[in-house]
């Protein structure tokens, strides 16, 4: 199976001489189908750095970063452009939605930049409202919902045309933990439906959703960790 | 643990024999904490003795089903409305050995952390697995019994490692003030010495 992410020994230096920082340092990383990863680490781990170099929003400064197989570095600004609107989904911390769009207008909105009819766009945008479970909200604008609410629409955003890469940096940061959590639910769904997921959090209780839980500290993975087979956790009785 | 208010509490719902109290135990504790038949059985027969609980005559299949009496219902509502004591924290093995690591000489302290981390990080990941199973419906009250005592594990964990994520970031911080600690210092160049192994 072919990986819809993968990092190969990437490196990432801000600034030169005695302000370099080492953001990145020699970093390996695969995402398949199906798989969420969640990286974990205190803030300059380098966590949101790796985020931004997944999505093309910042270049390595050696090594490759391949989304699809297609290594990022071998495209122009359009072609990142367009991997940015077709295959990666971007999740934020703040929503980031269009204030003056309402919610089906901000989830159409990269169909729409992609050229496609307006029509068929909101079709597209009203389904993703449905799979998030807000399709009642879609006139609404951001300012007339909830934290929650707005997330949900980010993430509908996210997904939409059918993406196959998830991209979270702390998308329950501003919310409750009830909220949080359906959140959560939502991005695991969608990569239990085949989309591949990277989630940046400071929250365990949050990594805990992904299958893998990568640790950075100073630029560097240090540790992964697995969780167990569940059938063996509910032999063992929990916590036993 | 309070098996003994755990059974009395069940009682308050109906007369029971010990093989039914342990599997409403465990139905609403997800067999967290798992109970051996002789233990429902030693502790009936103390709270009989104490006039908390009172068994009737064997049935044909030799069953003993007990009954909670008065003092035994004014125990539990004591139960119920009484916080639980706090005055003596269990002894927390971790919290010893990470006292004893920074303490003791050649102990890697990063690593103690790290490791830690990496293994409540697995069970919590554990726990969640089990929580995903969202049944689509309202739960029943064992359900949610059993969902809320699955929170408690959850949170539990989470806890933990966010203490040692904060021993780390207090051990860093006393490495750059203090670099002649040696442990410390060991601590805080962990990562890079494991740079060109791990990565």
């Amino acid at each position: 199976m072919n990986a819809v992410l993968e990092l190969v020994s990437v490196n990432r230096i801000h600034g030169k001489g005695e302000t370099e920082v080492h953001a990145l340092r020699s970093v390996s990383l695969k995402v398949q189908p199906g798989e969420l990863v969640a990286v974990m680490g205190p803030s300059g781990s380098g966590k949101s750095t790796l985020l931004t170099l997944s999505g093309g929003l910042d270049q390595p400064t050696s090594g490759q970063v391949l989304v699809e197989g297609v290594d990022l570095a071998e495209l122009g600004n359009k072609g990142k452009a367009r991997i940015r609107r077709t295959s990666v989904g971007y999740v934020f911390q703040d929503f980031n939605l269009i204030p003056a769009l309402t919610a089906v207008e901000n989830v159409a909105l990269p169909r729409e930049l992609d050229g496609e009819r307006a029509s068929v766009a909101r079709t597209a945008a009203l389904a993703a409202l449905d799979e998030v479970g807000i399709a009642e909200l879609a006139d609404r604008f951001p300012d007339e919902m909830s934290g929650g609410q707005q997330q949900r629409v980010a993430i509908a955003r996210a997904v939409i045309g059918e993406r196959r890469l998830i991209l979270a940096d702390e998308p329950t940061g501003a919310l409750d933990t009830e909220t949080g959590e359906d959140i959560l639910r939502l991005i695991r769904a969608r990569c239990d439906a085949g989309a591949a997921g990277v989630l940046v959090t400071h929250e365990a209780r949050h990594a805990a959703w992904a299958d893998r839980v990568v640790f950075l500290r100073d630029g560097v993975v240090v540790d992964e960790s697995h969780p167990t087979e569940p059938e063996t956790l509910l032999e063992q009785g929990v916590g036993s | 643990m309070s098996v003994k208010q755990a059974l009395l509490a069940l009682l308050e719902e109906g007369p029971m024999y010990g093989y039914q109290l342990r599997s409403e135990f465990e139905q609403r504790t997800g067999a967290t904490w798992p109970l051996n038949v002789g233990q429902v059985y030693t502790t009936l027969s103390r709270l009989e003795r104490d006039g908390l609980v009172e068994g009737s005559a064997s049935d044909d299949e030799g069953h003993v089903t007990y009954r909670i009496t008065g003092t035994g219902r004014d125990e539990v509502r004591a139960w119920f409305t009484t916080p639980v004591a706090r005055t003596h924290p269990p002894r927390d093995e971790l919290a010893i050995k990470l006292a004893l690591a920074v303490t003791v000489a050649g102990v890697d302290v990063g690593e103690v952390i790290q490791q830690q981390r990496s293994a409540t990080m697995a069970a919590l990941q554990d726990y969640t697995r089990l929580k995903r199973k969202d049944p689509g419906r309202p739960p029943e009250p064992a359900e949610l019994a059993w969902s809320l005592v699955l929170d408690s594990l959850v949170f539990a964990a989470e806890a933990e490692i966010r203490w040692l994520d904060h021993c780390e970031a207090r051990l860093r911080r006393a490495m750059t003030e203090r670099p002649a600690v040696s442990q410390v210092d060991q601590a805080g160049q962990d990562t890079h010495t494991r740079e060109g192994t791990r990565s």
